[in-house]
């Protein structure tokens, strides 16, 4: 049984489908990329997994389990997903430290002192350890989304999804938080990808999807899929981004 | 570029020359025009026909210096009421704007009540609001000390303030930008929670300029209660203007108003011009 499936997800805004019937399996300790132009519908898909948009068709099965139904407590599911996000991801008005564990003591009810190892040691494992208490704007851009990434991983999730969480960086602090990526891949995390980071989609992804205008065009291992590409579409693609 | 070591060094750049000369030069200039404008409004004012008629009633110093001390123990009333009406206005301001945005189908009727609030309190006058309520519900024949119209009156100016500074909260809440509230929400959190700890926080510190003006606002309406009773500084200087036939205790209000709105603007101005620094 794999850990997330999708069945015929669609999404639509008023008139326009944005997610058009998406069929997708990920199996435990997976990592998946979605790739697509932009506009193709990589972050919708993402927020649907996550429950933060309602979706209007299809079904969503988390370890089996349709969490999609209409009516459902989303509250519930999201502790179960973390979510990263491409930018605006900490609370500005909070340091790091508390930024990662206001979601245990509201959610979980866990106690600031019973926290207190376990996420200095999060921060320790992730090379943050010198910057639990500073604010975010008093942190580079590439330390604020490994302390989101830390935040995510202090709520103990079964599944992260991660949106173009380097897009908005300068290039030379791409590489870090992809070494944190690399990091949680090692240590058996489920994880969604939309990157635009090919390179790193080819050395490190399980199955890389292409999406276009809300579908899934082809899905396939790294190899195949950047080497040999099914679809023209895909081809096309690849040729317009790795030139 | 003449370089670091030039800027540093005992020997002024010749930038620095130039810079130097110019504000010299402006300073002079400054100090040139504002001497000339005083010397004509002093000059000029004095020679109008009625300049002498004003400045016994308006400014009489025997009359200041006598009432002065009496309208200084008036504005005491006026920071009392003020003090009591602005930590109200904000908490009912806060649960007004809160109310608004609340989506649960229970709180419906809160939503409606609390559109009704804003819509009717901003809608009306001040001293009308003030009139109504502060005639109107003593009139009902209420027992002391529930006839009091610095209840009412009090009551009257947080409705109304509550009103404006509810709009400039929900504008704050508008404010914080949306994926804070998805990072929120993606957390597990509660709305509640994502509200109480994520947004609100934000939110308030970005509008404490804005409700800045509305305190030093309320700070100069409390002095329309004089309508409906209580003796604050604007009655009392009345009460001197007619015992004494004199216009000075006006004056002399009005100086004490500017002594605490004029250094709380500046300050609000500051407070403003940092935020927007900040900002960009
Ligand atoms: N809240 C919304 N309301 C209406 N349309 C939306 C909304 N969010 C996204 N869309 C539309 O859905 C389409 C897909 O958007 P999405 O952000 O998922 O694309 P993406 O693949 O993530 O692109 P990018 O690479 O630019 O991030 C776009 O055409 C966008 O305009
Ligand atoms: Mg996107």
């Amino acid at each position: 049984m794999a850990k997330l499936s999708l069945r015929g997800v669609v999404k639509r805004f008023t008139d326009h489908t944005v997610c058009d019937g998406i069929d997708l399996d990920i199996e435990s300790g997976q990592m998946v990329c979605l790739i697509g132009a932009s506009g193709a519908g990589k972050s919708t898909l993402l927020r649907c997994i996550n429950l933060l948009e309602p979706i209007e068709d299809g079904e969503i099965f988390l370890d089996g389990i349709d969490i999609a139904v209409p009516g459902l407590d989303p509250q519930a599911v999201r502790q179960r997903i973390g979510m990263v996000f491409q930018s605006f991801n900490l609370f500005p008005h909070m340091t790091a430290i508390e930024n990662v564990m206001l979601a245990p003591r509201r959610v979980h009810r866990r106690p600031r002192q019973e926290l207190l190892p376990e996420v200095t040691g999060l921060f320790t494992r992730f090379g943050l350890a010198d910057h639990m208490h500073r604010y975010p704007d008093q942190l580079s851009g590439g330390q604020q989304q490994r302390v989101a990434i830390v935040r995510a991983l202090a709520m103990k999730p079964e599944l992260m999804l991660f949106d173009e969480i380097t897009s908005a960086l300068d290039p030379q602090l791409v590489g870090e938080v992809l070494d944190v990526l690399r990091l949680l891949k090692n240590s058996g995390m489920t994880m969604v990808l939309a990157t635009h980071e090919m390179g790193f989609a080819r050395e490190a992804a399980d199955k890389v999807c292409f999406l276009k205008d809300g579908r899934i065009l082809e899905e396939a291992h790294p190899k195949i899929l950047f080497t040999a590409p099914c679809h023209p579409e895909t081809a096309a693609f690849l040729a317009r981004t790795l030139k | 570029m003449s370089g670091e070591g030039a800027v540093a060094g005992p020997v002024p750049s010749r930038r620095q020359v130039y810079e130097d000369r110019q504000r010299r030069r402006s300073l002079i200039i400054a100090a040139a025009s504002t001497g000339a404008v005083a010397a004509a409004v002093m000059i000029l004012i004095p020679r109008a026909p009625g300049w002498d008629r004003v400045q016994a009633s308006f400014f009489n110093w025997d009359v200041f210096a006598s009432t002065f001390p009496g309208l200084l123990g008036a504005f005491m009333t006026d920071v009392a009421i003020f003090a009591w009406c602005a930590p109200a206005i904000a908490v009912l301001g806060l649960l007004v704007a809160l109310a608004r945005d609340a989506r649960s189908p229970a709180l419906f009727p809160l939503r409606i009540l609390g559109a009704a609030h804003t819509d009717i309190f901003r809608g009306v006058p001040v001293i009308l609001t003030v009139y109504l309520i502060g005639f109107g519900i003593p009139g009902l024949g209420l027992p002391r000390p529930w006839n009091s119209p610095y209840i009412w009156g009090s009551l009257a100016l947080t409705l109304t303030y509550s009103a404006y500074v509810a709009e400039i909260f929900r504008s704050g809440i508008e404010s914080v930008h949306e994926s804070q509230r998805a990072a929120a929400q993606s957390l597990g959190l509660s709305d509640r929670d994502s509200m109480r700890f994520v947004i609100l926080p934000q939110a308030i510190r970005r509008v404490i300029p804005a409700q800045m003006n509305m305190l030093i606002a309320l700070q100069k309406d409390v002095a329309l209660l004089s309508f409906i009773g209580p003796v604050e500084i604007f009655r009392q200087a009345g009460v001197y203007k007619s015992l004494m036939a004199n216009f000075t205790p006006y004056v002399g209000a009005a100086i004490i108003f500017l002594c605490i709105t004029i250094p709380a603007t500046r300050y609000t101005d500051h407070l403003l011009a940092r935020q927007n620094r900040e900002r960009s």
